[in-house]
């Protein structure tokens, strides 16, 4: 136990840790004395309405965090991490369902509206146990672990790498979007579930419910981002570099390349998982949309904006093109695609290393001290 | 009766129930033994009828044109391509065709490929310390932390290769020379009990060529290397026993006179590079 206790505490000496975490509370604790101490209608006011905004750009940071684990440290590049999140998504949409009881429209005490009207008599198996805030929890883990599991055990045994596993996790989500689409999976089809009541008995709707749900997401973030911090500082983050760059030399040095993919893999999967059931609660729902693949591969783009194989670099591109999302889809609609398109290709071009290849350098450079011209420090 | 006598004594180890990292049994000399392997890939026999043996603490040198099915026999002692038939044995009680590539790997054979691939991205450091000998599973391997013994350890091997003024660089940055001796260095923190080495000068200017020759002379003994190697001169300066392969099988094998002298071996292969051999 000492052992794993000092695998798990060797971020918290580390300085980029140390910032990240000082930051990340200090904007949280701002937020909420924004939100609760000023006054509505002073230009200071944060409201209820953008706290929900940024808890939702909270879990996608952490989802985006999952992402870099596996992409910037494992050389994994997977264009399906969608799946996860949307999986621990409806784990989370489950429990939610079976909270509104007999509230709903037609009433029914055990079924939600949608079996109803589909005329259903009784709950599918696997809606069992969902009326329980540790077995859903549980499952929100372990449903996309499972799936991880499975689906990396037979892709690493079979040393699939590269574009081809691309591709794989972008039909593996792609089949599930198909799957969840239909009516009899029994997952509310197109509609997906919605029209939450409560969570753990707290009013959803209520602004400090909002308030809290902002704060357990930037809470799970940092403890993400702690957990990916330990997994890549230890010399199992070192071995799985080692897979990125030389798997078959890897191999001979006697590791078992495909278990350090699997478990990596996995614990992203979960992070991911958690991620979307922090997402599920603050929107309000979860459709088949979240398997999309191009909702997959904007992750990959957040990531690779905000510079692959940082972490702090997945949040940064995460909450910046988030933001820069709500902006646009606000103001011009139409032009929002074309915006994320030409963001990308300004960052491919001219900051191969994503925001935090940009951060690095300029320290890099004032540590240099002044001596050396400041005009190319962006493509160095 | 006898038998299940047998079964039943308690003090009776069955081999599949020894510890799986048994020491190598080398009490009846050779450490590698192939014998009668042969493969071919798409009707081409790359190996032929393979007959090798090699001593516990000898350097052997294996020579052979292009096409002999050098490369092939190392792949082979690694696991990485399973023969048509024969049988390669490690010591007396290690069946290497029944194991895997990490697994032959933890029984003490370490390889160097002919092109040096070390972690770019790692330092010289944690190049060898990923290569330690050590518990690879994954949760050891997540809570590992550095022992001083195991620090102690890693600087010796760089004074041995040369390269503890780069302790902290990346890898990356290295000359080519020096990227062959880190991964020498990374055999050598596998504590391996056979070398397999695939060219190991190829593209090393002269000076390069003389350290490497003292580092692996000076590593035998301790260990059995296995070199592979065309530049005859290189050959020369360390060899005691030299191979000849050809087509897939020995041709001779025996000092490197013996050998330079046999007309075969003058026939098929040192011919075509006999400016080479003078020159040595």
């Amino acid at each position: 136990m000492l052992a794993s206790r000092s695998w798990l505490s060797r971020p918290f000496r580390e300085r980029s840790t140390q910032i990240f975490l000082g930051v990340l509370l200090a904007a949280l604790a701002a937020v909420t004395l924004l939100n609760l101490i000023v006054p509505a209608g002073h230009p200071l006011h944060v409201s209820t309405y953008t706290v929900t905004l940024l808890g939702k750009y909270l879990s996608f940071a952490l989802l985006a965090v999952a992402l870099d684990l596996v992409w910037g440290y494992l050389g994994i590049l997977s264009l399906g991490h969608g799946a996860f999140f949307a999986l621990g998504g409806y784990a989370m949409g489950m429990y939610l369902m079976r909270q509104i009881g007999d509230r709903g429209v037609y009433g029914d005490p055990v079924l939600p509206d949608f079996m109803v009207f589909l005329d259903w008599d009784s709950l599918p198996w696997y809606w069992h146990g969902f009326d329980m805030a540790w077995f859903a929890f549980l499952m929100v883990l372990l449903a996309p672990g499972l799936l991880a599991l499975v689906f990396g055990f037979l892709a690493f045994r079979s040393r699939v790498t590269g574009v081809y596993l691309s591709i794989i996790t972008q039909a593996l989500t792609f089949a599930l979007m198909l799957a969840f689409f239909r009516n009899e999976m029994g997952f509310g089809g197109n509609n997906g579930l919605t029209d939450f009541k409560e969570l753990l008995g707290f009013d959803l709707r209520s602004d400090a419910t909002r308030l809290g749900l902002f704060l357990a997401s930037g809470l799970a973030l940092a403890l993400g981002y702690v957990l990916c911090r330990a997994i890549v500082a230890s010399k199992l983050g070192r071995v799985s570099v080692a897979c990125r760059d030389a798997e078959a030399r890897t191999r001979f040095l006697g590791y078992r390349v495909e278990r350090v993919q699997l478990f990596v893999f996995v614990v992203s999967a979960m992070l991911a998982g958690v991620a979307g059931a922090l997402y599920v609660p603050q929107v309000g729902i979860i459709n088949p949309g979240e398997f999309s693949p191009i909702f997959s591969i904007e992750v990959v783009l957040w990531v690779a904006l905000g510079g692959r194989g940082t972490l702090y670099g997945a949040v940064i591109g995460a909450l910046v093109v988030n933001y820069a999302k709500t902006v646009f889809t606000g103001v011009m609609p139409e032009a929002w695609l074309f915006a994320l398109g030409g963001l990308f290709v300004v960052v491919t071009v001219l900051l191969p290393k994503g925001v935090a290849g940009l951060l690095a350098s300029l320290r890099r450079r004032r540590d240099d001290g002044a001596s050396e011209t400041p005009a190319q420090g962006a493509s160095s | 009766m006898n038998l299940i006598k047998e079964m039943a004594s308690r003090d009776r180890v069955f081999d599949f129930m020894a510890p799986a990292r048994s020491p190598v049994d080398v009490r009846h000399g050779p450490i590698l033994y192939l014998e009668d392997v042969s493969v071919s890939f798409d009707g081409f026999r790359a190996i032929n009828d393979l007959n090798l043996t090699i001593d516990d603490g000898e350097l052997r040198c294996i020579i052979g044109p292009n096409g002999a099915g050098k490369t092939t026999m190392m792949d082979i002692i690694t696991g990485k391509t399973r023969p048509d038939h024969g049988s390669v044995w490690f010591g007396s009680r290690h069946d290497l065709l029944t194991m895997n590539e990490p697994q032959i790997a933890s029984l003490g054979i370490g390889r160097k490929f002919q092109k040096p691939t070390t972690f770019e991205a790692l330092t010289v450091f944690e190049n060898l310390e990923l290569a330690m000998a050590a518990d690879k599973r994954i949760w050891p391997t997540l809570t590992a932390r550095l022992s001083g013994e195991a620090r102690d350890r890693i600087d010796e091997v760089l004074a041995t290769i040369g390269l503890a003024a780069h302790r902290d660089r990346p890898a990356g940055i290295l000359s080519h020379g020096q990227k062959q001796w880190l991964e020498i260095g990374m055999l050598l923190m596998q504590r391996p009990r056979l070398l397999l080495v695939d060219e190991p000068v190829a593209g090393m200017t002269e000076q390069e060529m003389e350290r490497t020759a003292e580092l692996l002379t000076g590593l035998a003994g301790q260990q059995s290397v296995v070199v592979v190697e065309h530049d005859m001169g290189f050959v020369r300066s360390i060899a005691r026993t030299v191979t000849v392969l050809h087509q897939g099988s020995v041709l001779a094998e025996g000092s490197m006179d013996q050998v330079s002298s046999d007309p075969k071996v003058v026939e098929v292969y040192l011919g075509t590079e006999s400016d080479n051999m003078e020159d040595a």
